[in-house]
């Protein structure tokens, strides 16, 4: 290959989707299902927790979705995906053997690295817990390098709860706390009835030596943060997976600024002192 | 009477307090323990006591008829349950049940709300610990309204 050809190459390849097959359907809740996608040209790419890809159903669109694990044996993706519009739907509703464009992975993962040593708290709002799963899977697959984990999920209903029997075999670990909560509770819930957010100081963790994760729709992190500042952690060791429409995923369309920032490459995963203003702010 | 003191000492909501005052709150304390499914209150009783969470968890319920109750909170150690001791006419607004075994301290209303009459700081120290928590808990409530898990 010619060198000005290598350059188009490399210019043009982070816009070009990859081919991947749906090897495996989930479903999960009414509305969401988790794809296992294997590559069909070469092996999939390396990623690191935290980051997404931009999934393309052909003929309807792209969207960004974040990687919730990587297939056994390293070679799939896996996604977890909810159905709120045109493309989401498509995707969801691929069967197994269907194609898909996959571009990425694209952002920066969660710095779970800077957290050894310490204690680690991890707070999930509903599909919030699909980009923290990769990062709760390294960290236990690594368990002796920390010091105390607190894993604490809400979501809306019992019925609504995501990865239902991997929070039950995490729970069931003796190395974690575990602590579920639904905003909505019928008859047969036995557990926490309330926000997140009310799970924190309850916590079993040391707030000077903690790095919090946080994942979820914005009030619920807004309020998370707000917890967790009262529990003491400092602002420098709370990340937050921020959400923003995308559109190259390689921070040149600017669909997805939030502040000075772009979301696609400098985040989706944000340190809190540098979006804690913004966080504020109504309708970025 | 000491032993109670030393409890409310290592009791979240006392963190600060002082000694004094504690003093006046423990002579209006007892000690509880509630097995699973027993209430700590029901709607409509009067609000002659509230409670703080030793160990174990509280559900608080609202009952609605034809129907199962509908828990709008749980609450475990280091919580407080019960406001309406501090607002005429002191009658509970909801069900508290005990999820599991739950071990709290009892503060008989009355007595506490004569002692703060009769001295205001003592007063202005409950009032300065309730109120953050009735507030986060107004706020928590207002989050579950929004229903921030649905579709936009
Ligand atoms: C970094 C990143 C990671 C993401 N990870 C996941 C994931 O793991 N799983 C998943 O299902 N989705 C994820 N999303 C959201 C996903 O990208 C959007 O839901 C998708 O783009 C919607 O496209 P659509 O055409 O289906 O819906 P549209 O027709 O574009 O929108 C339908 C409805 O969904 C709302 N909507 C659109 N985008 C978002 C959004 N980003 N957040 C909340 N509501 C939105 C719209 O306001 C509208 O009401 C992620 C987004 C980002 C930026
Ligand atoms: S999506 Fe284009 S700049 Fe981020």
């Amino acid at each position: 290959m010619s060198t000005e050809n290598a350059k188009v190459v490399e210019l043009i390849s982070p816009f070009t989707p990859r081919r991947y097959r749906v090897e495996h359907v989930q479903r999960e809740l009414s509305d969401t299902v988790t794809l296992t996608l294997a590559p069909v040209d070469g092996a999939r790419p390396a990623f690191v927790p935290g980051q997404f890809n931009m999934l393309y159903a052909f003929g309807v669109g792209e969207a960004a979705i974040s990687i919730s694990a990587g297939g056994a044996g390293n070679g799939a993706f896996v996604h977890t995906v909810r159905e709120v519009g045109a493309v989401s739907g498509a995707i969801a509703r691929l069967g197994v053997g269907a194609m898909l464009g996959l571009r990425g992975p694209f952002g920066v993962g969660w710095p779970f690295l800077s957290a050894v040593g310490g204690d680690v708290v991890i707070v999930a709002g509903g599909l919030g817990l699909a980009p923290l799963r990769p990062v709760i899977h390294a960290i236990l697959s690594d368990r002796n390098r920390y010091n105390r984990i607190a894993v604490l999920f809400g979501t809306r209903s019992p019925v609504e709860l995501l990865y239902r029997h991997e929070l039950e075999s995490w729970r069931q670990r003796l190395d974690v706390e575990v602590e579920v909560t639904v905003d909505h509770a019928d008859a047969q819930w036995h557990g926490h009835v309330g926000v997140v957010p009310s799970l924190i100081a309850r916590a079993g963790f040391d707030p000077q030596r903690a790095t919090a994760f946080v994942c979820g729709p914005e009030i619920m992190m807004r309020f998370t943060v707000g917890a967790l500042r009262d529990a003491g952690v400092a602002a420098q060791r709370i990340y937050l997976s921020m959400e923003r429409n995308m559109k190259c995923a390689i921070g040149l369309c600017g669909h997805c600024q939030f502040g000075s920032a772009f979301v696609c490459k400098d985040g989706p995963v944000m340190r809190l002192d540098a979006v804690a203003d913004i966080l504020a702010v109504r309708e970025v | 009477m000491q032993e109670l003191e030393q409890i409310l000492a290592e009791h979240p909501f006392f963190a600060g307090f002082e000694s004094a005052h504690r003093h006046l709150v423990a002579g209006c304390a007892r000690n509880h323990r509630f097995d699973a499914g027993r209430y700590l209150f029901r709607e409509g009783e009067s609000a002659d006591e509230f409670f703080l969470i030793r160990h174990g968890r509280v559900a608080l319920e609202i009952a609605s008829p034809g129907h199962a109750s509908i828990v709008i909170a749980t609450l475990g150690a280091g919580d407080i349950v019960g406001a309406s001791w501090l607002v005429s006419p002191y009658r509970w607004n909801f069900d508290a049940r005990a999820l599991e075994v739950t071990r709290a301290i009892g503060i008989d209303a009355s007595c506490l709300r004569c002692k703060c009459d009769v001295d205001h700081d003592l007063g202005y120290a409950m009032m300065t610990r309730f109120l953050p928590i009735l507030v986060n808990r107004l706020h928590a409530t207002r989050l579950q309204l929004l229903d921030v898990y649905g579709k936009r």
